[in-house]
């Protein structure tokens, strides 16, 4: 007799059935359907979509005579690698929606309201309500769950950024830089607009830079809509922000600083390389410095409640600018 | 193990799922292969645990009575109408909404829910056009630890208790919190509740709590008060924002470009200086802001802000030196 592996997969037998009573259906409605694709969309390998058949094997209606069992081709997976199953009508639904799936899903589409633009919402609200019906009591903890986006951009800005991504026309923008007291002036090849960390970022191909950067967009002073169609280079990818918007090079130079309890906020929003508790409550952080003006700024700005302890050079720079600033007050 | 174990699973949900009628206990055990093998004992201990995790798959496994002889036996049944998903169709825009919302979350079970979810909603196919709507590619993520058990403690109104570090204190503090909501605001998730040390409605930030985040006591332990808004509650929980007053701030030309941005005025002063006027709500943080621009900035008014910047930078000096 066939003895088709069955490992259970991550999450062991629990998640094996939830993915289960998904997948039948899935399958159900997808005869033919190809190995490869069912595990992309489901999101497991190919080695665990086969255990997961073979678990379906062994399943059927009570009784388990011969023509009870759920039927699955297994010569036509492991040869054309195509599935088709039968004799499973019973379960031919998916399972109705979890409290995880309703809500995240409801909260995910908030999201999407929030930033989309005011074309858009109509159909947003016509998908949230057609869901809320449908996944009934499971949408129920909808009131508990806040997502609040705001929009701190020139509104003005925000429909000039979109025109441009609309009908891929090259940008003209004045860009504040805090971190050098600059305002740019920049042509920018728009390519995406994305939220992270709840700012809206355009971006684009940045011909001052030659390279790909990312904008906020209450930042952007103004922009303004270009004749010359956006053409970003082939070397233009956007860039996977997985991991979070602000990636330190290991090329950046490390600095230290001592944090007392007020400045702890540093440690939680900037990614420090190491994080010491030291015995008066205070932090020791080590972490990557592009740009040494930023860390000079961020230190007079933290002022006593904390200190630059390396490199020694910046510390002195830190004293010096604030020799200078107080003499201001001394003239005046 | 585990294959077995799905399997028996399977086949307990499809034995329950096809019967019009309650299964007693007894039946079961001899139409599910395991159970059978199992002696009286195991066989109600394992029913039990696998009762419980089919339940928290979210099937609604129904208990009932069913009468046999003249005895009443407990039987089982899963009510077809209560576990599948009614029938939806969505058009192709409509879908195309469903597909970007399930790419929305970063955080790892949040993200595979809502694609799940929109694989049962049937609008998720290997044709779907995952071209977005907008450029805009909304993302969510919830990377603080304390994120998946606030959440889940919120939809079972479980107490939790944790500890939790405010800036400017020293040390963590041991909070217990009915949790009432959970909001993210610029990219943190906060949570709202009720604080039983406080004995008043507080917030928390989620990134600020220190250690593990321990359930107090069973679920459903407590009501949230009837009416209760938590974008309500956080707004009136956050730092007011009103404007305290108008301060001005002497800048040296192509300097100070955040406090410029925001003037309501610019005016020339001495040559290579313009006074910009700034409205501002907390003295102490426009303080800092200035001393950031170090000598390119000025306070000039009004004078409390004024002295605010020179004892900032004053500070900074005798820590330097220390």
């Amino acid at each position: 007799m066939y003895e088709p592996a069955r490992s259970a997969g991550p999450g062991g037998a629990k998640e094996q059935v939830r993915r289960l009573l998904a997948m039948l259906p899935y399958l159900l409605a997808h005869q033919g359907a190809r190995v490869t694709d069912v595990a992309r969309v489901f999101g497991i390998t190919e080695k665990q979509l086969v255990a997961d058949l073979g678990v379906l094997w062994f399943c059927g209606l009570p009784g388990m005579m011969p023509g009870d069992y759920i039927e699955v081709d297994m010569d036509t997976v492991e040869g054309e690698g195509v599935i088709h199953v039968s004799n499973a009508d019973f379960l031919a639904r998916p399972l109705r929606l979890s409290a995880d799936e309703a809500l995240g899903l409801l909260v995910a589409l908030r999201v999407l309201r929030g930033t989309g633009r005011e074309s858009e919402r109509a159909l947003i609200d016509r998908v949230i309500t057609r869901l809320e019906d449908a996944a009934g009591q499971a949408s129920g903890g909808m009131d508990k769950v806040a997502v609040r986006v705001d929009s701190w951009e020139d509104p003005q800005v925000g429909a000039v950024v979109r025109e441009a991504l609309d009908q891929g026309r090259r940008l003209h923008l004045r860009y504040w830089v805090p971190t050098r007291d600059e305002t740019t002036d920049r042509d920018v090849d728009p390519m995406r607009l994305v939220l992270a960390d709840g700012w809206t970022y355009l971006e684009g191909w940045c011909h001052r830079a030659e390279d790909v950067r990312l904008f906020r967009l209450d930042r952007v002073a103004s922009a303004e809509l270009l004749d010359e169609p956006a053409a970003p280079p082939p070397q233009a990818r956007p860039r996977d922000l997985s991991a979070g918007l602000f990636q330190p090079s290991p090329d950046d130079a490390l600095a230290t600083l001592e944090l007392d309890p007020q400045a702890a906020w540093v440690a939680e929003y900037y990614p420090c390389e190491e994080v010491t508790e030291l015995r008066d409550g205070s932090l020791l952080v080590r972490l990557r410095v592009a740009d040494p003006r930023w860390l000079r700024r961020l230190a007079l700005r933290l002022g006593g409640t904390a200190r630059v302890v390396e490199p020694a050079e910046l510390a002195e720079a830190v004293r010096e600018d604030a020799v200078r600033a107080l003499a201001a007050y001394e003239s005046t | 193990m585990a294959p077995r174990k799905s399997e028996r699973l399977m086949n307990l949900v499809i034995c329950l799922l096809v019967s019009r009628h309650f299964v007693p206990k007894a039946k079961l055990r001899q139409l599910v292969e395991d159970y059978r093998e199992q002696a009286p004992e195991a066989f109600e201990k394992m029913f039990e645990r696998d009762k419980e995790e089919l339940r928290d798959l979210g099937i609604p496994i129904e208990v009932g009575s069913v009468t046999s002889g003249f005895d009443d036996e407990v039987g089982y049944r899963i009510r077809r109408s209560e576990f599948e998903l009614p029938p939806l169709t969505f058009t192709a825009e409509e879908a195309t909404v469903l597909g970007l919302a399930a790419r929305v979350w970063q955080h790892a079970s949040l993200a595979e829910a809502t694609s799940r979810a929109v694989l049962k909603l049937g609008a998720d196919g290997l044709d779907t056009d995952t071209t977005p709507l907008s450029a805009l590619e909304p993302r969510l993520p919830a990377g603080e630890p304390a994120f998946e058990p606030i959440w889940r403690a919120v939809q079972t109104r479980t107490v939790v208790t944790f500890d939790y570090r405010r800036p400017g204190t020293t040390g963590p503090q041991h909070r217990t919190l009915e949790p009432w909501g959970i909001l993210n605001w610029r990219g943190r998730w906060y949570a709202v509740g009720h604080d039983r040390d406080r004995q008043a409605t507080r917030m928390f930030r989620l990134s600020r709590i220190t250690g593990s985040v321990q359930l107090l006591g069973k679920p459903r332990a407590f009501t949230v008060p009837d009416g209760v808004d938590i974008r309500a509650e956080a707004a009136r929980l956050s730092p007011a924002t009103d404007q305290r007053g108008v301060a001005r701030i002497r800048v040296r030309e192509g300097a100070g470009n955040g406090l410029r941005r925001r003037a309501v005025s610019v005016t020339p002063d001495m040559p290579g200086w313009d006074v910009a006027e700034v409205t501002f709500h907390d003295a102490v943080a426009l303080a800092e802001e200035i001393a950031g621009y170090a000598s390119d900035a000025v306070a000039l008014d009004p004078p409390d802000l004024r002295e605010s910047v020179i004892r900032h930078l004053k500070g900074l000096l005798v820590e330097v030196a220390r």
